[in-house]
Formats: C-alpha cells, sequence, structure tokens
C-alpha cells in the first residue's frame, strides 16, 4: 500500500461517528445477556451469519463487487476446520487456523481468476468457481458427500477450556465475531478503505489518480474470502457439522439476502440481517415449503423499495452513520 | 373459617396435582422432508400416520396425553440436527419419527443419542444405523439398503436376471447402493457386466443409457433415487429398453414414483418393499383412513412404518409409565414383541433393527390395473429371517461390547 | 466398427448425437437470455422458472383443457410470455437505470417465489407427460436406437434459432430493437416506443424459455426445481457465447452441448463441470465471450 499513516486507535475512536459508537455498545450489550434469554445455538448460529454477512459486504457495500460464489470460502473452510479437528485431532484454536487459511489461499486463486473482469462476468466467474468446487465436494471422499463431515468435536481451547457447554461456546464465538468485526471496521475507516470507496465510486478516476486498483480489489477480495472462511469454521465447531449445504449456491444466494436487508455498505446492516434471516428460516422450519417463497418475495420487495435495507433506511432516517 | 377452606382448597390442590403428575406426557416430533424430492413418501402424510397411531392407541385410557409436532428439515443434515437438537433442549420432545434421508438420518441419530431420547427411524435407508452406527436409542422400522440389495438382487438373479449393468448416481448413497446389490448379485451366480456414474440431479440419461443398452445386461440396476430413478425409467422407455428386452431394477422406488410416471412407462419395473396398501384387507382398511387426511393419495411403505413405530413406542411408555428416559423405552421396545394391523407380528432385534418379511413386486401393465393405486403385482416373498442383514454381519459396537 | 480411444466409434456417434440433443436445449435456453440482455441489459435469473412454468403449462393444458402438445407449443409459449410481459410492467421497468446486478437479483428472487409457490401446490415428484403419439417410436439408425421425439427436438429447435436470428439481425423490426438497445433517446426521438418495445421483447424472450419448456416436457422429468440447476449452467453457455450475441448463444448452446455429450462417455463424473471449466478459461482468454461485443 502506498499510503502507510496509522492513527491511533484513540484517536480512530474519537472520529468515530458517535452513533456507531452507540449501536456498538448497544450491540454488545445485547449479545452479552441474550444467551439467558434466547437458546443459544440459536444465536451461535446468527453470529456465524453475521460474520459472513460482514465479510460479503467488505465486497459488496465497500468495493461494489457482487460475487455469488462466496459459499465456497465458507463451505471449505467449513469443511477444513471440521476435518482439521475429527480427523487430525486439532485443538478448536488451530481448527479455526486451517479453516480460516484454506479459505485464504482459496480466495487469492478466485480472486486471481475473477477480479480481471467486472460487473457481471465478475458475478459468474464467481458463481461458475463456487459450483465447480461444490461438484467436488460432492464425490471428494473427506468431504463425507451428501453425509458432511458429522461428530465433529468441539475440543478445549487452549488445551484447557471445554467447549462442549453450550455457554462458554456461546462466549468463545461472540468474542471472535465481535473481533474480527472489529477488524473488519478498522479495515474499511483506513486509508486502505478510502481507496475502496473510491474505486466502488468511480474507478477510472481512482486509477487516474495513480492507485493500481486491482491489487487493492484483490487484497479486499482475500480478506472478504478469508473472514467467510472464519465464519464457516466458526459453524462447524458449532454444530459439529459440516456438510454441502455449506457450498451450495444457495448459501451463496442467503448471504447476498441478509446483506441486502441489513443495508449494503452499513456497519450493522450485514448483522441485523443475518439475525433476521436466520430467525426467519428457523421459525419458518415448521411451514417448510413457504421459506423459499418468503425470500424470494423478500428479495424482490428490498431490490424494488428498500435498496437501502433496515440498517440503510434507519441510518438515513435519523441522519446517523450506521 | 378461613383456615378451613384454605386448608380444603390445599389438600385437594395436592390430591389433583398427585392425580395430574400420574398422567404421562409425550411429545412426538415428526421430522421428515415436507417440501421437496422425499415429501411424497413423508411429508405431511407421515404426520397423517402418527396421527392415526395415537387415535388407535387411545392416550386416555392409559392415562396419557400426546402431543405431535413436525418440521422440515429440507434433506439437509445441518437442518435436521438443528432441529432435533432444538426439539431436545427447548421443546421437551421425547421421540424423533420418520427422518427420510440418509444423511439427516446418522446426524440426527447423533443428536438423540446425546440428548437420551428415542429415534423411529422409518424413513432413511441407510443399514450403518443398525450396524456401525448403532444406538440405543435408535430404532430403524420400514426397510434398509441392505434389505433392498438382497431383496432385489437375489429374488432377480434368482429369476433368471442374472446379468447385470448399473446406472449408479455418483454420490455416496448411490455407490453404497450399487456395492451392496453387487455383492448379492455375485454371491448369487450372476455376473455384473459393467456400471457407470451419473452425476447426481442429471436431467437427462439418454447418454447412460445407450451405454446400458451396448451392454446386453438383462438387467439394468438403478442405484439412484427420487428424480434420477423417475429420468432413468422415463427416458428408458423412450429409447425402447424394454423393447430390446431388459429390464430395469428400481434398487429404491416407492408406489409414488410408479404413480408419478404412470404405469404405461413404468411397466415391469421391479422392486422390494415391505408393505403394499392393497396386499391385505387391514391395509386398505388403513388406507382408506389415511386418505381423509390425505386425499388422492397412496401411503408408501415407509408411511405406514410411521404409524406401526409409533404404536409400539407409545405401548412400551405406557408399560414403563414414562417417557423420559429413551434408553430404557427402546430397551422395552425390543422386550415387547410388536404386533399391528399393519406390520402383523414382529419383532425388534437387539441392534434396533425391526424385523419382518420383504416383498419382491412388479410394477402392472396398464392393462392389469383395475383401479386407481393398483400398481404391484407379487413376484415373491423374502420370509423375515431372510430379509434383513444377519446380527453377525452388523458390526454393531454395542453388540461386540457386550 | 472401428474404436477411438477405447470407445467403438457406434457408441461415439451415437454421444455425439445425444449430445446435439442437449445442445438443442441449451440453445434454446441461451438464446432466450441473450435476447433478453442483449437488447434490455436484463441478466433473466428467471429464465429457469419459466422454462419450468411452460413445462407444468403444457401438462395443464393437456390434463385439463384436453388440449394436445401441438396446441400447446403455440398457445404456451403466448401464455407464460404474457406472464413475463406482466413481470416486466410490474418490476424490471423500475429497475431500468440501475446497475444490471439488481436486477439479477430481483429475478433472482422471482424465481425462488416461483419455484416455491409451484412446490407447495405440486410437490416435488414430477408429473407425468408423454410424447404426442405422432412422434412416438423411433429409427434404427444401426450405430443406435434414436428416437423420433428427440429427432424432431433437434429440427425444431433450429428452425427455431434461426428464425429468431432472421428476425433480429435481418429485419426492420430486429433493427429497431438494436438500435433502441445501443441509444434508447435517440430511437425515441424518432417516434419508436421504446418501453413498449423492450416490454414485448422480454415477453419474446420468456416465451423462447417456456417453449424450451413445452419440448422438455415429454422427455425430463416434470418438476417444480426443473430449471434451477439447468439455468445456472445455461449461463455459463451465454457468458461462454458472449452476453450480447445472438448467433454466439446458438452456436454455443450447441457446441457445448456436445461437449458435454462427449465428457459423459469419457470422463461421466465430470460431465456437470466441464462447462464451468470452459467458461473460466474462456472468460480469461476472451473476457467478452467467444461472440460477444466488448463490455
Amino acid at each position: 500500500m502506498e499510503h502507510v499513516a496509522d492513527p491511533q486507535v484513540v484517536q480512530q475512536w474519537r472520529e468515530t461517528a458517535w452513533s456507531v459508537r452507540v449501536a456498538f455498545v448497544a450491540m454488545v450489550a445485547l449479545l452479552a445477556i441474550a444467551p439467558f434469554v434466547f437458546y443459544p445455538v440459536f444465536l451461535m448460529q446468527a453470529l456465524c451469519f453475521a460474520l459472513f454477512a460482514c465479510a460479503f459486504n467488505l465486497l459488496i457495500g465497500y468495493v461494489g463487487l457482487v460475487s455469488f460464489g462466496h459459499a465456497l470460502y465458507f463451505g471449505w473452510a467449513s469443511y477444513l476446520c471440521a476435518y482439521a479437528a475429527k480427523s487430525w485431532h486439532l485443538s478448536p484454536e488451530l481448527a479455526l487456523v486451517t479453516g480460516t487459511a484454506t479459505a485464504a489461499i482459496l480466495g487469492i486463486i478466485a480472486g486471481w481468476v475473477a477480479i480481471r473482469r467486472q460487473g457481471i462476468y465478475f458475478a459468474m466467474i464467481t458463481l461458475a468457481l463456487a459450483q465447480m468446487m461444490y461438484f467436488f465436494a460432492l464425490r471428494a471422499p473427506f468431504t463425507g458427500g451428501e453425509d458432511g463431515i458429522q461428530s465433529v468435536p468441539r475440543g478445549r481451547l487452549f488445551g484447557v477450556i471445554d467447549l462442549s457447554s453450550e455457554m462458554t461456546m456461546y462466549a468463545f464465538v461472540l468474542i471472535v465475531v465481535l473481533a474480527a468485526f472489529l477488524f473488519i471496521y478498522r479495515i474499511i475507516n483506513s486509508p486502505f478503505g478510502e481507496v475502496l470507496k473510491a474505486i466502488r465510486e468511480n474507478e477510472q478516476r481512482t486509477v487516474s489518480l495513480g492507485y493500481k486498483t486491482e491489487r487493492y480489489k484483490l487484497v479486499a477480495f482475500v480478506l472478504s474470502a478469508t473472514f467467510a472462511g472464519l465464519a464457516g469454521s466458526l459453524k462447524a465447531l458449532v454444530f459439529q457439522l459440516a456438510s454441502l449445504t455449506d457450498v451450495h449456491w444457495t448459501m451463496s444466494g442467503d448471504v447476498v439476502l441478509m446483506t441486502l436487508v441489513g443495508g449494503l455498505g452499513t456497519v450493522f446492516g450485514p448483522v441485523v440481517g443475518a439475525f433476521l434471516i436466520v430467525a426467519m428460516q428457523n421459525y419458518l422450519a415448521q411451514f417448510g415449503q413457504w421459506v423459499l417463497v418468503i425470500q424470494g418475495a423478500i428479495f424482490v420487495v428490498c431490490v424494488l423499495a428498500f435498496r437501502r435495507g433496515i440498517v440503510g433506511e434507519l441510518a438515513s432516517r435519523l441522519g446517523v452513520q450506521l | 373459617m378461613k383456615l378451613a377452606t384454605a386448608s380444603i382448597l390445599a389438600v385437594a390442590a395436592l390430591v389433583g396435582s398427585a392425580a395430574h403428575a400420574q398422567q404421562i406426557n409425550v411429545k412426538l416430533g415428526v421430522l421428515n422432508d415436507m417440501s421437496s424430492l422425499y415429501a411424497d413418501i413423508g411429508g405431511a402424510g407421515s404426520v397423517a400416520a402418527a396421527k392415526l397411531a395415537v387415535e388407535d392407541f387411545n392416550p386416555a385410557a392409559h392415562n396419557m396425553k400426546v402431543e405431535i409436532i413436525s418440521a422440515d428439515h429440507q434433506n439437509k443434515p445441518d437442518v435436521g440436527a438443528n432441529i432435533a437438537r432444538q426439539w431436545a433442549d427447548v421443546d421437551h420432545v421425547d421421540a424423533v419419527v420418520d427422518v427420510p434421508t440418509s444423511s439427516v438420518a446418522l446426524a440426527v441419530a447423533d443428536v438423540v443419542k446425546e440428548k437420551n431420547k428415542v429415534f423411529l427411524v422409518s424413513g432413511a435407508a441407510i443399514s450403518d444405523l443398525t450396524g456401525t452406527k448403532c444406538s440405543p436409542n435408535t430404532v430403524h422400522w420400514t426397510y434398509d439398503t441392505w434389505m433392498l440389495a438382497n431383496g432385489t438382487g437375489k429374488a432377480l438373479v434368482k429369476t433368471g436376471g442374472d446379468t447385470w449393468f448399473f446406472i449408479t448416481a455418483d454420490y455416496a448413497f448411490g455407490h453404497a447402493l450399487e456395492r451392496d446389490t453387487t455383492a448379492v448379485v455375485l454371491a448369487n451366480g450372476g455376473k455384473v457386466l459393467g456400471s457407470v456414474n451419473a452425476p447426481l440431479n442429471t436431467p437427462d440419461f439418454s447418454s447412460f443409457l445407450l451405454q446400458a443398452q451396448a451392454s446386453k445386461a438383462k438387467i439394468i440396476g438403478l442405484a439412484n433415487a427420487g428424480g434420477d430413478t423417475d429420468n432413468a425409467i422415463k427416458q428408458g422407455a423412450e429409447f425402447g429398453i424394454a423393447a430390446g428386452g431388459q429390464h430395469f431394477a428400481g434398487l429404491l422406488v416407492f408406489i409414488n414414483d410408479v404413480e408419478a410416471l404412470g404405469l404405461k412407462t413404468a411397466q415391469g419395473l421391479t422392486l422390494t418393499e415391505t408393505w403394499y396398501w392393497d396386499m391385505t384387507d387391514a391395509n386398505r382398511a388403513w388406507t382408506k383412513r389415511w386418505q381423509v387426511l390425505r386425499p388422492g393419495k397412496f401411503p408408501a411403505m415407509t408411511i405406514a412404518g410411521v404409524y406401526s413405530s409409533v404404536l409400539h413406542y407409545l405401548k412400551a411408555v405406557a408399560a414403563l409409565k414414562s417417557a423420559a428416559d429413551g434408553k430404557a423405552v427402546v430397551a422395552k421396545m425390543k422386550e415387547m414383541p410388536t404386533d399391528d394391523p399393519l406390520f402383523g407380528k414382529g419383532v425388534i432385534r437387539a441392534d434396533g433393527r425391526k424385523i419382518h418379511p420383504a416383498y419382491l413386486f412388479e410394477v402392472k401393465k396398464p392393462e392389469e390395473s383395475k383401479y386407481p393405486g393398483d400398481d404391484y403385482k407379487l413376484r415373491a416373498t423374502i420370509p423375515a429371517d431372510e430379509a434383513f442383514r444377519p446380527l453377525k454381519d452388523d458390526k454393531c459396537p454395542m453388540l461386540t461390547s457386550n | 466398427m472401428f474404436e477411438i480411444f477405447g470407445i467403438p466409434s457406434q457408441a461415439l456417434f451415437g454421444q455425439l448425437l445425444l449430445g446435439l440433443i442437449n445442445g438443442s436445449f441449451y440453445a434454446l435456453l441461451s438464446l432466450g437470455l441473450a435476447v433478453i440482455f442483449g437488447m434490455l441489459n436484463i441478466i433473466n435469473f428467471t429464465h429457469g422458472a419459466q422454462y419450468m412454468m411452460g413445462a407444468f403449462a403444457a401438462y395443464l393444458l393437456l390434463q385439463y383443457v384436453g388440449l394436445n402438445y401441438w396446441a400447446a407449443l403455440i398457445i404456451v409459449p403466448i401464455i407464460v410470455g404474457a406472464t413475463g410481459i406482466l413481470i416486466e410492467r410490474l418490476f424490471l421497468q423500475h429497475l431500468r437505470g440501475l446497475d444490471p446486478l439488481y436486477g439479477l437479483i430481483l429475478t433472482f428472487g422471482l424465481a425462488l417465489v416461483i419455484e416455491g409457490l409451484f412446490r407447495n401446490y405440486y410437490g416435488s415428484s414430477g408429473l407425468p407427460y408423454s410424447v404426442p403419439p405422432q412422434l412416438q417410436g423411433g429409427h434404427n439408425l444401426g450405430f443406435m436406437f434414436l428416437p423420433n421425439y428427440r429427432a424432431w427436438v433437434i429440427a425444431f429447435s433450429l428452425v427455431v434459432c434461426f428464425a429468431t436470428w432472421f428476425a433480429i439481425e435481418r429485419t426492420r423490426l430486429g433493427s429497431y430493437l438494436r438500435a433502441a438497445t445501443e441509444n434508447p433517446a435517440l430511437v425515441r426521438a424518432f417516434g419508436i416506443n421504446v418501453p413498449r418495445m423492450i416490454t414485448v421483447t422480454y415477453g419474446f424472450g420468456v416465451g423462447l424459455a417456456a417453449l424450451a419448456g413445452v419440448m422438455a416436457a415429454p422427455i425430463y422429468n416434470v418438476s417444480p426445481q426443473m430449471g434451477s440447476d439447468l439455468i445456472i449452467v445455461v449461463f455459463a453457455v451465454v457468458v461462454i457465447g458472449g452476453m450480447g450475441s445472438i448467433l454466439g448463444a446458438i452456436i454455443t448452446g450447441f457446441v457445448l452441448g456436445i461437449v458435454e455429450g462427449l465428457t459423459k462417455v469419457f470422463f461421466p463424473e465430470a460431465s456437470n463441470t466441464v462447462i464451468f471449466v470452459i467458461m473460466v478459461i474462456v472468460l480469461l482468454v476472451r473476457p467478452a465471450g467467444m461472440f460477444g461485443r466488448s463490455v
């Protein structure tokens, strides 16, 4: 990166919009008491998807690139983390690293191929790559095919803390997700992030200013893939299962939905969107047939009338940044 | 005066709650595919069957209250395991019922074992549920892959279908079906002339059918399920498979597939099932009752299995007077011989396998069918003691540790 | 007969012919998509669902109105095309100025809604629809048995594809359409009703999808999810051919059908990924597809 200047953390905090600070504190408080009110497993599921959506938002909201194949990183990280925990008997933090590293590598390869193209071709390449890896997952023996990798042990964190209790696991997941959330926020609000936003606004102009936009886009892509991988790895440990659902194109569609509903390019939008969609899917599991219809309807309504998403609308109504 | 009233009320409440405390509350969760591939062999039909079982059991007579809830696992192991876990932790469900799709069943079996509930499997086929993945909380009803391979494979070889060609769905389940059936065919003196792996959910089988035709095998084994089987059969009719003297053997076919294909296309297809609605008067009578809840449809064997397994489960709970300990209930179910109008008298083995006879059916020609649903003719009966994998071949960890 | 790479040439020719048949479906479907994208700049993800609606409409017409396959060939594209016009009027026209990816997301949502609704009413087992009596049976060509219906599919698709290409590239109406895509304001200044042309074009593209659906009904399983897995492959075909090129879509459809057919013989397990692999390679080498205009 050409610009190296790095504001101090304290100065960063002061420069952060007050609304974002308030919202962040509120979010942490809510999430801290939530497991005593709601079913912790549901909350952990929502948290994993919130991270997935935040990672996706980095690409679509701030760089303006729509990836239709993000399940690739989420799902394959999930598989590798599960495999590491189950067959290599790695402790959870090492399994997480394995999964996340897998996603990063896949992100580099896929990004290198896809970044050369823009707009619809970019989306199509990401979709095609994800489909290829889906079919590979279907047949590769280590993924367990239709069965997936089941009975993944949660293990002992750092060899000491037993994660099999739901509340302990929840605390772990919450800490990891919040840390990642803050990291992503830091990326967005840094000189690097400003360049990304410039690319989204007008790539030609950014190029003419002397920035090597391809490199910036690739880095953003890899970061997005890596965090998606972290989310996938966490999910594998929470549910102790990695399956084909995680690499299917409907998973890619789900994360687009969550980010769109929550609000593209907002800080908290993906989190809100993820919680909403996960809650809806769980609630509607009883009326299995209607989940598809309702999700599709939400897509349509959002695109027509609600493009800013929930958090986006809220932020614009209140006149604050969120 | 007030004290007397209060004490009378208190005593009344105590007596009342004591009487109430004796009532056993049981909650059943029917978990299956409500909206896609396997909705017809389970779905709302299984819920209806469970309701009939509860009705016939008559909970009030045993001082029990039985509630049924249901959910859609969408054929995804993570969704299914999630729902099972939530049912155990939050909704206090005592038994999970049905669960087609083997990958989901395996995941749910783990959760049920962990939470010490009962798993009454009817819809799933994988024989590992009473084999390497057996559990003291699982009872496997209706059918399994071993029985299908043995029934169809053995019976066909013995009746002249001794050369085989497989069209296999290229995923674990398809390969398992092909492997099991190949073993049976070879053990009974048949030959496998070749096989081809078709990707899962292929819409067009013409290429693979061409290869099957070229092999000149007498039997084309379809090691796949659902839409793949239907597509293969439909296109096989188009390419004149039957006219060329070859027969399809459906390794996982239900009456709903036959109804969907129509007799003109499906005629001559051989398959193995453990229950057919038109075989006995009791079956027909039950089907009529079931059709009140599901008009226009015919119950597959898996739905009959739900009825039968729920009924036996409730009897075991009544005998134990509690549904709380899953292992204990399953042990009781194995101790008591089974008896119901649909599957007759039978027994549940130590590995959790329910034993009953199997039947080799052939799909009728259109002119042989006299009324809707009159789809099968019986070709052979496999007695109960031969229909399922012998205990010694199970490799069930539960048994070897005893 | 002689052998090529261990496969007897008989089997090979048979597979080539089958590949051509599949290619016909790819060609018809990607033609509809190419028309819609080329003319309207809309990426129509609903195409798969509209293909499915075509097959269902054929089934329903037969079941409830008693109209046979031949009537369906004409009526169904009109009915489903009309629903397409409705979709364009209600939803798509509001997205005219926006990033085409919004159109993709909206049509994706519509596809989910349509598939979900059909699944609710019809379940997933599939419905029977038989080959029309005039086309039943087949001929033994020596190297394979070719059902008459499949031969009809190839012939009819070629006719439809050629007719569409001719209409767009060689007629006056087609030239208006192409001009309107380049410069709508100027064309409107000439007094041509551009929005109406766009609406009708969308309807026409949808009608093509429905036509493919009717043709698929006798041989493929008529079920609500018949379009959803197919649509992604068709997208790959269109991208390989070049998003704006009508001829590109047609040729690529047929060629890829043949390539897929050959893969089924030599390496069947890879037959559903080969098209994606080709797509990635093509996009790296020729960014706008084989025949496309540059984006």
